[in-house]
């Protein structure tokens, strides 16, 4: 029992000194500049600017923490302050539900509504054209698979406020609302930060829903409607060659380095943020 | 006064209109798969395996990937039960010492739990070249069972966690040995939650593509043994998408539809087991 | 049973005077269980009234109903009413808002809004829409005085309400629920979170305060009820056994039940 806990936890360790040791060959070979601030890509030439890459991935998670997070911080007040318990028990087994989908699935059905949407009105309203694969399409698909997390999250920071706290503020004749906007948001500000920053390393590491939906095309994407090629992605499209190009799979590997370290200290951080609030309840 | 009034009404109209969107995303994707799914779903589709040419349009079902998917899901989920039951035993019923180190293992669970499946798809590669493993059903089991270990941990120990601390003392005070307490008391009680767990790994296991992307390999046959390669669901449907030829995609989403129906199925039963455990709970 | 004991206790008062709280056939239900059962009586004006009980005797309850705070409480249902200058609390289009302005609560732990000091006196008024930042100053160096907090934050007055000890938030909660001028405050076990001398404060302060505001306070400290009630109200399993000036309740109590409460046989 003990042994299989130390294992549990050496496994975080184990990855990262995994990956680590895959990655110091590229690192020795290629110098710090031309790997994070070169966009030349090209493996054959031992050029491995990670630059477009890392950019679309920031780009796609910024759109679908903005969509998103509205939406879940109203949908969480709703359900915490305002709704009645049947509406509740309607909607909590469904974004449960939502939870559940493979990414494969949000894939398929990006390219099925989401493309088309960006394709036919988002970009022509614009009075531009695009192809529909790109990084608001991307932006979209993730935001709706971080809706469960973040909104779960969030509810159980809500949960968290004291009944009396809100009383305090309502025995003063405040109106619901009020006490929503300049108490429990306030109270709940460091869970709602974690809640959002879970959030954002979920849409982070997110890898086929992603790839299916933003055109991954080498560049560095300047307009929400320009296609991207995010880490992910990156990784996911090329295993099948890396093994034949020398230093290929080091920069790979490097890539999710990149990955496990971001949503690592991400979600440390949120996490530890989120065990002192429930602690200081207890 | 009013202007509150007034506020506090487009805030509410907002919010609901937000639960509603939320609600309407996932009616929607399921609607869409089952609309573009359902035409091309035939019983060939999930009961026979690919014939030659079946990317470029000719016969044979996905066989292949559904069992290749069950097996790689009920593996690791098997697995991983094996490792994660005993760590969520000892993480409760050796709580009373140790809670600062509970308390750690459980922040490295939470963080591993969302690390990117691609990255351990990355880490499950690595290790496959160090122990000279082959693409192969097994190399992805390995792999999807380090993913699952965090989830399966977490979800037995926050039932564990509701045990009342008083029926674990209770069971000491009848002199009771720790092992005895561990099964009998804690294993009786959270059964429904063993459940849970496994019902969401298997879910998570099952529609997952990045982590066995690099690890299990894609094969038109069935596997026979845990060194074959193993095709899986996931894949299949991105592969199939990745076609140009338009019936191929049409039974990429009749590939969706039927991994859309398993995970629907798991996430009944996870419910059903829930409402179990929670029927139980308020008993206590 | 209870019809006779209001023949044969005096009653607190029988009209339904200005200021006084009238409650009439009050009933409350959470969910299938009925937590008060026809609760009929009048609260004085400018008194102290202690409700005093066993716990989930329902004395929270009856107080949760005065500022309709019950409202947010899933599942309840309220049949009744209670009366305060000639409006019924519970008339379906009566202004909450309004009604909660004119009761202070304070509650068992006190729970300072999250922000400064200066904050949590002004977020009352700032909500009732007084913006001037000389009228909000004046009105938070008032109620600090008022609750004899002032000299111990004047100088920290924008550091947050956390840091101050429990014994000082409780004051502070005091300054807050009086700085929207109530007619009425209502204590929830005010003092049971606070150490002797602190609850003596705010003791001191009820009693001071008699004149100018009616007092309902739940208590589970029969010491602190004779100490400054002038009213006692003995409730058991969500009914009033027995009702009356403080000494003839717990000197002379009239119902078994009151007496083996008061002896602590009941608790």
């Amino acid at each position: 029992m003990k042994g299989l806990t130390y294992f549990s936890i050496a496994l975080l360790f184990l990855i990262l000194i995994g990956l680590i040791y895959k990655s110091v060959p590229i690192l020795k070979e290629t110098s710090f500049g031309n790997l994070f601030f070169s966009t030349e890509w090209q493996p054959l030439k031992m050029k491995f600017g990670l630059l477009p890459f890392i950019i679309s991935t920031l780009y796609v998670t910024i759109v679908a923490v903005v969509i998103s997070v509205p939406l879940c911080l109203l949908t969480a007040i709703y359900l915490s302050e305002y709704a009645d318990k049947r509406v509740i028990a309607f909607v909590n087994p469904l974004i449960d539900i939502l939870a559940g989908i493979p990414s494969v699935i949000f894939g398929i059905w990006g390219i099925i509504e989401v493309v088309p949407l960006v394709r036919d009105y988002i970009a022509p309203a614009f009075g531009t054209t695009s192809s529909g694969y790109t990084i608001l399409t991307g932006g979209i698909v993730l935001s709706i698979m971080i809706f469960p997390i973040i909104i779960h999250v969030l509810l159980e920071v809500f949960e968290t406020i004291p009944e009396d706290l809100k009383n305090a503020s309502l025995s003063v004749g405040a109106t619901k609302w009020q006490t929503v906007k300049l108490v429990i948001l306030r109270k709940a500000a460091p869970g709602v930060i974690s809640a959002i920053v879970l959030g954002l390393s979920r849409a982070f590491g997110e890898t086929l829903a992603v790839l299916m939906v933003v055109g991954n095309v080498i560049m560095i994407p300047i307009s929400p409607l320009d296609p991207g090629y995010p880490i992910t992605a990156l990784i996911a499209n090329n295993y099948g060659e890396m093994m034949s190009i020398p230093l290929y799979d080091s920069a790979l590997m490097l890539a999710s380095l990149i990955l496990f370290v971001i949503v690592l200290v991400f979600n440390f951080i949120s996490r530890r943020i989120l065990k002192n609030i429930e602690r200081k309840i207890a | 006064m009013n202007i509150n009034k007034v506020e506090e009404g487009i805030f509410k109209v907002l919010m609901k209109t937000s639960t509603l969107l939320v609600l309407v995303s996932l009616f929607l994707i399921i609607y869409s798969i089952l609309q573009k799914g359902l035409p091309s779903l035939s019983w060939a589709m999930i009961t026979q395996t690919p014939k030659g040419g079946f990317f470029l349009g000719k016969g044979g079902g996905i066989l292949n990937a559904i069992v290749g998917s069950l097996y790689l899901a009920g593996g690791s989920t098997i697995l991983g039960l094996f490792i994660s039951l005993p760590v969520a035993l000892y993480l409760n019923v050796y709580r009373t010492k140790t809670s600062q180190f509970a308390d750690f293992t459980r922040l490295c669970l939470d963080v591993l739990w969302g690390i990117p499946s691609i990255v351990y798809g990355a880490f499950g590669f690595a290790i496959m070249l160090l122990i000279g493993l082959k693409a192969s059903l097994l190399a992805g089991i390995i792999t999807l069972t380090l993913m699952v270990i965090p989830i399966m941990v977490r979800a037995m120990d926050e039932v564990i966690m509701t045990v009342p601390k008083g029926l674990i003392d209770a069971s000491y005070s009848l002199g009771a040995t720790k092992i005895e307490t561990s099964i009998k008391v804690v294993s009786k009680q959270v059964l429904p939650g063993i459940l849970t767990a496994v019902l969401i790994s298997f879910g998570r296991s099952i529609g997952d593509a990045a982590s066995v992307l690099f690890t299990s390999g894609f094969t038109d046959r069935i596997p026979t043994s845990l060194m074959q390669p193993a095709a899986n669901l996931p894949l299949a449907i991105f592969f199939q998408l990745s076609t140009p030829i338009p019936e191929v995609q049409d039974r990429a989403y009749a590939s969706a539809l039927v991994l859309t129906v398993i995970i629907l199925l798991i996430s009944i039963l996870s419910r059903i087991a829930t409402k179990k455990f929670t029927k139980h709970k308020s008993l206590v | 049973m209870k019809k006779e004991t209001e023949i044969l206790v005096p009653l607190m008062t029988e009209v339904c005077d200005e200021g006084n709280i009238c409650v009439e056939g009050l009933n409350v239900y959470y969910g299938d269980r009925q937590a008060l059962k026809d609760i009929n009586i009048t609260l004085p004006a400018k008194k102290i009234t202690a409700i005093i009980g066993p716990s989930g005797c329902g004395k929270t309850t009856l107080l949760k109903c005065f500022n309709r705070l019950i409202d947010s409480i899933d599942g309840t249902k309220v049949t009744g009413k209670v009366m305060l200058n000639g409006e019924d609390i519970f008339d379906p289009h009566a202004d909450v808002i309004k009604i909660r302005k004119k009761m202070g609560l304070l509650s068992q732990r006190p729970y300072p809004l999250p922000m400064s000091i200066y904050d949590n006196v002004a977020y009352g008024p700032r909500i009732h829409g007084i913006r001037k930042k000389s009228e909000l100053n004046q009105i938070v160096e008032y109620y600090l005085r008022e609750a004899s907090l002032w000299d111990e934050v004047m100088d920290r007055l924008n550091t947050p309400a956390s840091g101050l000890s429990i014994g000082q938030q409780q004051r502070l909660c005091l300054a807050r629920g009086l700085a929207v001028k109530p007619e009425i405050i209502l204590g929830d076990e005010p003092t049971s979170a606070l150490d002797p001398i602190s609850s003596a404060h705010i003791e001191k302060k009820f009693v001071e305060f008699k004149n100018k505001y009616t007092i309902v306070m739940v208590t589970h400290i029969l010491r602190q009820a004779i100490r400054i009630a002038d009213y006692i109200i003995f409730m058991y399993l969500g009914e009033i056994i027995e009702h009356g000036p403080a000494h003839q309740v717990l000197d002379n109590p009239k119902d078994k039940r009151t007496s083996d409460y008061i002896k602590g046989i009941i608790s």
